[in-house]
């Protein structure tokens, strides 16, 4: 079959003066009628640059400087602004990451799926507003009626991406381009959509060109792939032969990243506990007058756990399953309103302000967002340094200290000079974890440490956690969405919907043998399950 | 080094810093050039510019030389100016500050107080101050400051709402850092660049305030200001204007500086906004 969408040699220039010249250099692909196409790589890699060069929405001060891009044998970058008007929405449609932001939220569902066809067709009000529905019901939304009246924030983030497939498949387009669709989504969420997307995809025969950083997707989606890195196309062919027998290095690199699925052999692990919770709760009371239009939502509900010295205690679930709080409460920086923490025997939720202030040496957090939990205005050796000083150490020794914790989390020690905005993702994640163990806590509260990082810099951040906690006999409460990560770090695992720990245990009785359906639910719906097991499989004979 | 070279890219932020470098000279050189007290007798009353060497911009309906008058006046109002906008900052930061970070009620106690001081006319509330406590340069100056915080503590505390949750507030937080810590040592900083952006609209505000109380005669009589010169002026307007519009100019040329000054500012400590 001919192909409808070929980018031939195509360079993309980044304004002078970024660290490299080429968002995109010499990129050639091409994509068939009927076929999904990935196109994965990690930040920076100029995967969602091709999107956007396709579309020719690149932002300003970027421009393409070579090559072709052949729609159905036209060159989109000949084309006037009215003709790529044109192209867009109805030849070449496109869904987007966070469907939140890129629908308007002062318009309903309905108005804005229509708007494609008034923009597009003739087609009197009546038909307009037919069409919508049928298209909302193509999509599985539950209650089309009502979705069509809804304005975006009324919906769920699964729903709003539906809503946003109805959107780009509304004009029949040729090609769909798909930037990260489900990388906002819970993964039970994900695996629907990415089911909805291969479904209308068969149907219809549309070409996708689908944009990921998560080989577990690929395996779950892709015909063929392409794997880009720093703008270049590195390897490019069928699914099951790139994922099975990659031939570049950074392909395997890639895929040797990602966390096999199965549990490690379980550890020993101490008898003796240092943190037990019981019956933590945490409700919020939102608006509400004398009683009436009142909403409770249950953040933790009744949580008993115990950490054991010594080991890894995981948390996992979806977004609102209460997670993050039960984390924020262990530190309290959210008070519970019942139940008990108790740290080596002191109940921290008993304490008052001034007491936990003191307490905050034996127990210490790692947030989620490196690019957030460093204040811009401070260098890095001072954060570091920061909590020494409030606990009494005097300035000198603390930033000496800083420059030991440095080399602690393989950082230049010199490094403590420079401001945030100087390091890399993972660096900063090695910094908060620096800060955190400046104490010498004896429990880390770890809340997604490495969820906002690439992969490979995922993998290297999980192994110096782990010798960390080999080297300074750290127990740690390891917040997570992903199960592929929890699977890899955690000895024991509590799966919480709802504010609830629906089932806890060793996470090979857990992960292997679930007991609530909820687990289960989770368990199945990890995109490319094989990928880690087949990895582990390979490995075996040859070690 | 980088924020000056951006600040340096705009041709208005440069004519913005030009001007006002002009005018800190001369109330830097207006002892050099006039040691005279200017509000003393000079020569002939109502001398029109240009006509006599001598005074250069002419003298007042009492025989004061104006050019002195300009000169001397440009340190008064620089110093009204700098001086009441710091007590407005300081009391905007602070009011804000505290609201911000705690919220709840002391959130809804600051704010109702800053909404009393909103709704009252600053005009006519400083018109008050200086009819109880008189009109010298100090209590007109603190009067000015006093009246003029509102707007900079709402936002203060508008950006504080943003920053208290931030990760790196948090961080601090369960490193054990007191509440004055966190909000002088950590948020205030990231805090502040729009509000030294907005400095420069209450520096232009307080010099125009002062000029408007001593149009009034309300303003202190013993010291040379631009403000008491357009008042002295008031008296001859019909034909011998430029008694008031030699300092009206130069009351323009002032506050056009420091606006664009600030203009340029935020352009140059949100560089992103400005590529728009």
């Amino acid at each position: 079959m001919s192909p409808i969408l070929v980018l031939d040699d195509v360079s993309v220039r980044l304004p002078a003066g970024g660290d490299r010249s080429h968002a995109m250099a010499n990129v050639s692909l091409s994509l068939a009628a009927n076929e999904i196409l990935c196109v994965v790589g990690e930040s920076g890699s100029g995967k969602s640059m091709t999107a956007n060069a396709i579309m020719r929405l690149l932002p300003g001060g970027v421009a393409i400087d070579g090559g072709r891009i052949l729609f159905e044998g036209r060159d989109l970058c000949r084309l006037g602004e009215a003709q790529m008007r044109e192209v867009r929405g109805a030849g070449i449609a496109m869904i987007f990451q966070e469907p939140m932001t890129a629908l308007n939220p002062l318009r309903t569902i309905g108005d804005q799926i229509g708007e494609m066809f008034e923009l597009h067709t003739d087609l009197p009000a009546a038909e307009i507003a037919a069409r919508t529905l049928a298209l909302l019901e193509e999509v599985r939304i539950p209650d089309p009626a009502l979705a069509f009246r809804a304005y975006p924030h009324e919906l769920s983030g699964g729903q709003r991406q539906r809503a946003m497939i109805a959107m780009a498949l509304a004009l029949d387009p040729k090609v769909l381009i798909a930037d990260e669709p489900t990388t906002a989504l819970d993964v039970t969420t994900q695996a629907q959509i990415l089911k909805l997307i291969r479904d209308l995809q068969r149907r219809k025969g549309t070409a996708v060109l689908f944009i990921t950083h998560d080989f577990g997707v690929v395996a779950e989606i892709a015909d063929r792939v392409a794997v880009m890195r720093e703008g270049r196309v590195v390897e490019a062919g069928a699914t099951a032969a790139v994922l099975g027998e990659p031939r570049h290095a950074y392909t395997r690199q890639l895929i040797a990243a990602v966390p096999p699925l199965e549990a490690p052999p379980p550890r020993q692990l101490s008898g003796e506990p240092i943190l037990a919770l019981a019956h933590v709760s945490k409700t919020y009371r939102t608006g509400g007058f004398l009683g009436r239009g009142k909403r409770v939502t249950h953040a933790v509900r009744d949580v008993s756990l115990v950490l054991p010295r010594g080991a890894t205690l995981g948390i996992v679930g979806e977004s609102g399953s209460g997670k993050s709080t039960l984390a924020r409460c262990l530190v309290r920086l959210i008070d519970p309103e019942s139940g008990e923490i108790r740290l080596n025997g002191v109940d921290l939720a008993g304490l008052s302000r001034e007491e936990m202030r003191a307490a905050t040496r034996r127990i210490q957090m790692v947030f989620q967002d490196p690019f957030a939990s460093l204040n811009p205005r401070r260098k890095a050796g001072e954060a570091v340094a920061q909590g020494l000083v409030v606990h009494g150490m005097a300035r000198p020794q603390a930033l000496a200290r800083a420059r030991e914790l440095f080399g602690l989390v393989g950082l230049d020690p010199a490094a403590t000079e420079r401001y945030p905005h100087e390091f890399s993702g993972g660096q900063r994640q090695r910094i908060g974890l620096a800060r955190a163990l400046a104490l010498e806590p004896e429990v880390l509260v770890a809340d997604e440490p490495v969820s906002a990082l690439d992969v490979s810099v995922q993998a290297q951040v999980l192994k110096l956690l782990a010798e960390l906690r080999e080297r300074l006999g750290l127990s740690i409460v390891f917040i997570t969405h992903d199960l592929r990560v929890a699977a890899q770090v955690c000895d024991l695992v509590a799966v919480m919907q709802r504010g609830e720990v629906v089932e806890a245990g060793p996470i090979g009785a857990v992960f292997g043998a679930p007991q609530h359906p909820y687990t289960r639910e989770l368990l199945a719906s990890i995109p490319g399950r094989e990928i880690g097991a087949g990895r582990r499989f390979a490995e075996e004979p040859t070690a | 080094m980088d924020l000056v070279k951006r600040y340096l890219r705009s041709p208005a932020a440069v004519i913005g810093l030009l001007l006002l470098v002009l005018v800190l000279a001369m109330a830097a050189t207006a002892d050099l050039f006039y040691p005279r007290d200017p509000l003393a007798l000079a020569g002939r009353p109502l001398i029109w510019p240009f006509s006599n060497p001598r005074f250069l911009l002419g003298t007042d309906n009492s025989g004061r030389d104006i050019a002195a008058q300009i000169f001397h006046g440009a340190r008064i109002s620089l110093l009204i100016g700098g001086v009441a906008t710091a007590i407005s900052i300081m009391i905007g930061i602070t009011i804000g500050a505290f609201a911000g970070y705690y919220g709840a009620f002391v959130d809804t106690a600051l704010m109702r107080v800053t909404e009393a001081f909103q709704t009252l006319p600053n005009f006519l509330l400083l018109l008050v101050l200086v009819a109880v406590f008189g009109s010298t340069l100090t209590t007109v100056t603190i009067a000015i400051g006093i009246v003029s915080w509102p707007a900079s503590a709402r936002l203060t505390r508008a950006e504080f709402l943003s920053l208290r949750n931030r990760e790196f507030v948090q961080a601090g937080r369960t490193l054990g850092l007191r509440d004055a810590r966190l909000i002088f040592g950590e948020i205030l900083p990231n805090a502040l660049p729009p509000v030294i952006v907005y400095a420069s609209v209450v520096m232009a505000i307080a010099i125009l305030l002062e000029s408007a109380l001593a149009f009034l005669k309300l303003s202190d009589p013993n010291v040379a200001s631009w403000g008491n010169l357009i008042g002295a002026g008031r008296d001859v307007l019909r034909v011998q204007w430029y008694v008031s519009a030699i300092p009206g100019i130069a009351i323009l040329i002032t506050v056009l500086a420091v606006s664009l000054v600030g203009q340029g500012l935020n352009d140059a400590l949100n560089p992103r906004l400005k590529r728009r």
